[in-house]
């Protein structure tokens, strides 16, 4: 019952969200003008009806209702609850179903409170958002219904992979769903304002919260992704430029670049048609991203995603919205006016230098996901890796440093470099002594060598806007901005001494033995097999001791799941303020070399947790912002509706 | 503080407008290549075509015989498992194993980490088509083999060379595909 349910549910939202496009564009027409008044509420009950059939589904999983297809297929009646929970979107329909969920409930929330875009702009975004989501309800409905019936009920369920039973990865791929989605209300918004030519700082204001809502969730699902692919997958790594990888970044580029041009847009009036097109281009890079991850077109680490079919229905999807958005935007970005001028050094200029530097990475990027694709075509088959991404990004990344560096203490519109020399000088002084350092005290190659060199000028930098405020009454948002560049110099200065400083070992160790890596002495104590609710595994029991200091017990493990029988290994790390030791347990080595010889990798990687709490950094320079942000908006309408209602009890 | 007039030279060229959409419909271009081209995108064993890795493995049931590459190489084209009493889809294959048996196919079994009792259970239950099974209990010859997962099933001329490599259980409607298989490496 509570499938047919859900499904019921989906089908009635589906069918408002058509409603929803032809009233919005009926209404902007002199004769639909009466359609205008239902399109916000509809908006509102499709949002709650994709939710009940959200609810629905996961109901279903929590129950292990096996009469589902896509519970037999991904779940098995053994399997924790939180599992069997996560289970629900840990597939391709229940993902989708909570793509178009959270799309339609940030749908009904729009239509709810944003009163702050004029009406016809209000009703051509929310047509936009219909005709958005009317593609996914048709996606969801036609070619991968998450509560299809099996004929026949399965004894018991094939389980869900393995790699993704992990409380980690239960959580990542909803976050950066709420990305994208942030980033498909930012493409209506784009829209709504390209059909009725009000692009203005209004419409960056009404667009900015989701840009930096759905900004904040693609920094998270990042950075707790690459934490994930680090411990779990063992291989030590935490960014492998892997398609899957990419396909996260490329949005988060955008994003990035729209949230500096809005900011332009918002406050100066300027970048109107640029701005718009990264409006577009930056949902586009979230949905191309979920195509190529999804349609199987490129091969991948995270290959458990893949359909060829529903590869082409994303493309049918892609080409009518994108090229479309594309097409509106050609015919009318010729008669947005061009915003207010600016001098060559200025706030605006600095941000300029972002974009272009961001726009560049991203096409950097782009181009290195799909190069593969260009070769195939003239069947060469070749992969194109951290040799190509690192030094290329690096080309438009350095420059960009150096201009947040400075930019933030910019006026906006004109400026002079002499103003903001003398407070640049402290920066300019750790740079140098960094660099000094580094030249005496090290060889390290030139990438980390910059990163090495750059970061801890760059995190005085970003704290120099603080200078000569007072601290208590600096807006949040400033705090905000402030905060996010810390974070990218904390980041920075994590990857550049993970490639700098890391350490590899490759023991061959029996029980008693011991080995040296680093600063540390690890002794393995014994190989133990240990059961859990639906694997069992063989268990490292090692001691760790940091140069003379008391030992830690770390317990790698090399697991085997029974349904579906998968091995993974479970690697061990120990993090201290200074770094991270990671052992993982490989097999025992073969007969020849004797008996009970287990093969053991350890890393020893001196600041590496600095990239992910950078990362959580410059999410909560997001989270900063957006509330500063509200928080002023709102302050503002209360107080115009306040002037209003004086002006109207005077009679004025 | 008020705004400058507007300069032509700050407008977007006409073709710059174009471009992102140009780009678009390139890259549209190049996925449809790709995605419907018929590019070979199936996990082609890079073994296909060599000899059996050598290995001699231990019986596993006692008072059977157990599995060598040199048993492979009698002329005779044979039938490889890689199969583990503790894998489901094993037990969905074996009735197509046995009708194989039932026809004449020499079938061999590799089981894969796995106990005695465990393994004499299964095959109470699911039927016994092996003529011989080896125990690979440290997974050594599975690997060698470039099998990723249980079950798996490798075609195998009379010369010991590797013809086809069947990757999950063989389901009821590929036994004549298996059949032709063997037959073409019989000549």
């Amino acid at each position: 019952m509570t499938a047919e349910f859900g499904l019921a549910a989906l089908w009635l939202a589906a069918a408002l969200a058509a409603f929803q496009l032809i009233a919005g564009s009926l209404a902007l027409t002199e004769r639909g003008a009466p359609l205008a008044g239902a399109v916000r509420p509809v908006a509102v009950v499709q949002g709650l009806l994709t939710l009940i059939a959200f609810v629905a589904l996961i109901l279903v999983f929590a129950n292990t209702d096996l009469s589902v297809k896509l519970v037999a297929m991904n779940s098995h009646s053994m399997k924790p609850l939180i599992f069997k929970i996560a289970g629900a979107w840990g597939n391709h329909e229940g993902s989708m179903l909570l793509w178009v969920t959270v799309m339609s409930l940030a749908g009904g929330f729009v239509a709810l409170v944003e009163r702050r875009l004029p009406e016809r702009t209000m009703l051509a975004t929310l047509a936009g958002q219909a005709f958005v989501s009317l593609g996914f309800y048709a996606f969801l409905l036609i070619s991968s219904n998450p509560f299809e019936r099996l004929p026949v009920v399965p004894v018991e369920g094939n389980g869900l992979n393995p790699l993704l039973q992990d409380l980690g990865l239960a959580f990542h791929p909803p976050t950066l769903y709420l990305g994208y989605v942030g980033l498909s209300i930012a493409f209506s918004f784009a829209i709504g304002a390209l059909i009725t030519r009000e692009v203005g700082p209004a419409f960056a204001r009404a667009m900015r919260p989701w840009v930096l809502g759905a900004w904040i969730f693609l920094t998270l699902g990042i950075t707790a992704g690459s934490y994930w692919a680090y411990y779990e997958l063992g291989w030590g790594g935490w960014w492998f430029w892997d398609p899957v990888e990419n396909a996260s970044l490329m949005p988060w580029l955008a994003a990035t670049a729209l949230l500096h041009s809005a900011s332009v847009l918002a406050s100066r009036n300027a970048l109107r048609a640029w701005t718009v097109m990264l409006g577009v281009v930056a949902f586009s890079m979230s949905m191309i991203g979920t195509f190529l991850v999804r349609s199987g077109i490129l091969t991948s680490v995270h290959a458990f995603a893949v359909d060829p079919e529903r590869g082409s229905f994303i493309l049918g999807l892609l080409a009518i919205y994108i090229g479309g958005a594309l097409v509106l935007f050609g015919l009318r970005a010729g008669t947005v006016t061009e915003g207010q001028r600016f001098a060559p050094v200025s706030r605006e200029s600095a941000l300029v230098v972002n974009n272009v530097a961001l726009s560049a990475i991203l096409g950097i990027v782009l181009f290195g996901t799909l190069y593969p694709l260009v070769t195939e075509a003239f069947d060469t088959k070749v992969s194109v890796g951290p040799p190509y991404f690192n030094p290329m990004g690096a080309i438009f990344f350095i420059p960009m440093l150096l201009v947040l560096a400075v930019g933030p203490l910019l006026r906006w519109r004109r400026d002079s470099l002499g103003r903001v020399r003398k407070i640049l000088l402290i920066p300019a002084a750790v740079l140098a002594v960094a660099v000094v350092a580094l030249l005496i005290f090290s060889d390290v190659k030139v990438l980390p060598f910059l990163g090495l060199a750059l970061a801890p000028a760059l995190a005085i930098a970003s704290l120099v806007p603080l200078r000569g405020r007072n601290l208590r009454r600096t807006p949040l948002a400033t705090w905000g901005m402030v905060v996010a560049h810390f974070g990218i110099a904390v980041a920075l200065f994590g990857m550049a001494s993970e490639s700098a400083f890391s350490v590899e070992r490759l023991v061959a160790m029996r029980a008693g033995d011991s080995t040296e890596i680093g600063p540390w002495k690890v002794r393995l104590e014994a190989v133990e097999p240990v059961a859990g609710p639906n694997w069992t595994a063989l268990e490292a029991r090692m001691v760790a001791r940091y140069e003379s200091g008391s030992g830690t017990t770390i317990l790698p493990q090399a697991r085997s799941f029974w349904s579906p029988p998968q091995q993974t290994t479970e690697s061990a790390l120990l993090t201290r303020w200074n770094g991270q030791l990671y052992a993982v347990l490989g097999g025992e080595t073969p007969a020849a070399s004797g008996p009970g010889r287990w093969q053991v990798r350890l890393w020893w990687k001196p600041f590496v947790s600095m990239i992910w709490y950078g990362g959580v950094l410059i999410a909560l320079g997001g989270v900063l912002a957006v509330i500063g942000r509200t928080w002023s908006d709102v302050k503002r309408i209360v107080a115009r509706d306040k002037i209003a209602y004086r002006r109207e009890r005077q009679g004025r | 503080m008020t705004g400058e007039p507007e300069s032509a030279a700050n407008k977007p060229s006409r073709w710059m407008i174009w471009l992102p959409l140009a780009l678009f419909l390139g890259f549209i271009a190049l996925v449809m290549i790709g995605l419907y081209r018929p590019a070979p995108r199936d996990v082609a064993s890079t073994l296909i075509g060599k000899p059996m890795p050598e290995f001699d493995l231990p019986p596993g049931l006692p008072g059977r015989p157990g599995l060598a590459s040199a048993d492979l190489k009698g002329g005779e084209p044979h039938l490889v498992n890689v199969f583990a009493s503790w894998c489901l889809p094993c037990r969905v294959e074996a009735p197509q194993l046995e009708r194989l048996a039932a026809m004449g196919v020499p079938v061999e079994g590799i089981s894969v980490r796995d106990r005695t009792e465990d393994l004499k259970q299964f095959l109470a239950r699911y039927g016994d088509p092996f003529q011989r099974i080896g125990a690979d209990d440290d997974g050594q010859v599975q690997l060698a083999l470039g099998s990723s997962g249980v079950p798996e099933t490798y075609v195998i001329d009379g010369k010991g060379v590797i013809r086809y490599q069947h990757i999950g259980e063989i389901r009821a409607e590929q036994i004549p595909m298996i059949l032709e298989k063997l037959e073409e490496a019989r000549r």
